[in-house]
């Protein structure tokens, strides 16, 4: 593209119509005039993403690279992302393995669409990865059942399969806004613990059909082959409605970190208790109380109570370009691009600002709208080279809406000092999240 | 007149799965397993004390236990995680008066003592768990339960008692969303 067809270019793109305050423009910009808003990506944030230069290129004439003036590299049996993307990896809170929890979180800010590769799936493991011989793991239902049964993984290959596309995100997400002051952190750091894929299994009320359930069954728990024997109670219901046992994730094995060879998958609900290396489930009539629902997934709250099996991850959304580190290079066309879901139903509708919630406009949401899972939104935005707040706000198809943070903080608190960002001290944080972009195009996270 | 197994037929259609027709479309491949078949998988304990097995134990011997197996993360006498272990300390615990998890002990905020029991046998040690007896368990949980004053040096911990160790914190809890449930 000449430069006098990137300034009419420009000057065509300027036309867009503006919706709400500080530069959002109409998200039908988005469909009805693509080509004019692919035309001004280049010089938006995913330039900034990639280290690419923000402006047109200047290297004209174009020649030969040496990538193309001799043959590629052999292809691997198994291939892995190219060197040049080395950044875009989960970042590990406890990577040598010591006693306690391990957290992998994935990088939001580095990636698009709506579906997270198995590799930069978040986790939170509470015991390491076990090695699992496949032909050796068992799963048993037993309890309040008619008939106890025992499968191996190879006959529960034999029953009917169900697929689905759903989010997991562990309660601790969005910990660090719990802060009292906002964590200058990245999007991976503040709310990388949170990850969607395609999984497909056996659902587990086809196992209870064969198992039979004694009416006085009111909970079932989970519990896993892993070091800690993780197990968490889940209500019945959940089992009868959508609860699977998934044997694969996008399409490939589970990875080891996510529950090799099979996990409970409870769409909607929190993550820990989608049990990973699922042996065992038990009905019964009370839940257990093990330590992770009586304890570590119950978050206290201001009036020294604590939530007990909180189960929903609850509609929320973010930002994911632009983000604290992907800094905007200089004024013009930019894409706000973000995840919304609920562990509910569908995202009904997203919401962004970049005036700090004073005006907002609608974003266009990325088809399919699935329920409980990652929905991509998209927001044209023109900035002026000045101050902005960015934000976003879900709401999903059952009517719930995205809290304010000053709501949020209104009914679950606020801890009292500024904690390491790595730290998760409580849980189920779904309010909105800031953005403030300065006048150089740098973004930091910031209340509003 | 309706027959036992009728009645039972029509309580399960009731309950929302019909036991026999769906099951005809699956391949039915489970294989049928009896309790003695399970037992070694069956470790989770209620909080009224199902699932608990025989055997028990007291603090003097939990704290001979506790020094040779779990002191070297757990820090001395419970009082602490040694550094780069991530591990809070197992007695004690101010009243809670900020939403930070880093305040929750055991004596200040677990509602059952059958969790000290089911999480210690089923997760500990670090490096070894569901290797400890039962008996060890026992004294185990009697001499962290009494460390926290919960209950007293000489009691023994068994299937009848720990269940009655009230917890101080039992009545601390709300259920988020009562009609998932």
């Amino acid at each position: 593209m000449s430069i006098s067809d990137h300034r009419r270019r420009r000057t065509k793109s300027s036309a867009l119509q503006a919706v709400a305050g500080n530069g959002l423009l109409d998200r039908r910009a988005l469909l009805g005039r693509g080509v004019v808003f692919a035309g001004a990506m280049s010089t938006g944030a995913l330039g900034s993403l990639t280290g690419v230069a923000a402006e047109p290129p200047t290297d004209t004439p174009l020649a030969e690279a040496p990538w193309s003036q001799e043959p590629g590299a052999t292809i691997e049996p198994y291939e892995r992302p190219s060197r040049f993307e080395k950044n875009a990896v989960r970042t590990l809170n406890n990577p040598n393995g010591q006693p306690g929890a391990q957290g992998a979180r994935t990088p939001h800010h580095l990636m698009n669409g709506a579906i997270t590769p198995n590799g930069l799936h978040f986790v939170v493991s509470h015991g390491g990865a076990p090695d699992i011989d496949p032909d050796k793991h068992r799963l048993v239902i037993h309890g309040l059942v008619k008939r106890p049964l025992v499968f191996t993984l190879d006959a529960l290959a034999r029953y009917p399969m169900t697929t689905r596309v759903t989010f997991l995100e562990c309660g601790g997400n969005g910990g660090p806004l719990f802060s009292p002051q906002p964590l200058q952190a990245n999007l991976q750091a503040l709310h990388g613990l949170a990850s969607c894929a395609e999984w497909t299994g056996v659902k587990l009320s086809t196992l209870l059909e064969e198992t039979g359930i004694d009416p006085k069954a009111k909970w079932f728990i989970a519990e896993g082959a892993d070091a800690p024997h993780l197990a968490r109670s889940v209500p019945l219901k959940k089992a009868l409605d959508d609860a699977m046992i998934a044997f694969y994730q996008n399409g490939e094995r589970l990875m080891p970190a996510n529950g090799y060879p099979m996990r409970l998958l409870l769409p909607g609900y929190e993550g820990n208790m989608n049990v990973k290396y699922l042996r065992r489930i038990k009905l019964v009539e009370e839940p257990a109380m093990s330590f992770w629902e009586a304890r570590t997934y119950a978050p206290i709250l201001p009036n020294g109570k604590a939530y007990q099996f909180y189960l929903l991850q609850e509609v929320k959304s973010f930002i994911t370009q632009p983000s604290p580190g992907l800094t905007l290079k200089g004024p013009g066309l930019y894409e706000i691009s973000g995840i919304a879901y609920s562990g509910t139903g569908r995202i009904a509708k997203v919401m962004v600002s970049a005036d700090g919630g004073r005006s907002w406009a609608e974003a266009a949401l990325a088809e399919p709208v699935l329920s409980k899972a990652f929905t991509r939104f998209r927001m044209p935005w023109r900035w002026d080279g000045g101050a902005a707040i960015l934000q976003s706000r879900a709401w999903d198809e059952a009517g719930n809406v995205q809290p304010t943070r000053a709501q949020f903080v209104a009914q679950r608190g606020e801890l009292k000092s500024v904690p390491p960002v790595t730290v998760v001290l409580n849980h189920h944080f779904n309010a909105i999240t800031s953005w403030a972009v300065d006048s150089t195009g740098e973004v930091k996270h910031a209340y509003a | 007149m309706l027959t036992r197994s009728g009645l039972v037929a029509a309580v399960w259609l009731a309950f929302g799965l019909a036991a026999g027709a769906a099951s005809a479309e699956a391949p039915n491949l489970g294989k049928p397993i009896d309790a003695a078949e399970i037992a070694a998988w069956d470790i989770s304990i209620q909080p009224d004390g199902t699932g608990l097995p025989p055997g028990g134990g007291k603090a003097a011997d939990g704290a001979r236990i506790y020094a040779d197996k779990c002191a070297q993360c757990h820090g001395p006498d419970g009082k602490g995680g040694v550094a780069g272990v991530f591990t809070v300390p197992l007695v004690g615990g101010d009243p809670i008066t900020d939403i930070a998890a880093s305040m929750k002990r055991i004596a200040n905020f677990w509602p059952y003592a059958t969790t000290l029991f089911d999480y210690t046998r089923r997760a500990m040690p670090w490096q070894q768990p569901m290797t400890l007896a039962n008996d060890e368990v026992y004294a185990l949980t009697a001499y962290i339960l009494a460390a926290n004053k919960l209950i007293g040096e000489n009691d023994t911990m068994n299937a009848q008692t720990l269940p009655k160790v009230r917890m101080p914190n039992r009545d601390g809890f709300i259920v988020r969303f009562p009609d998932a449930m």
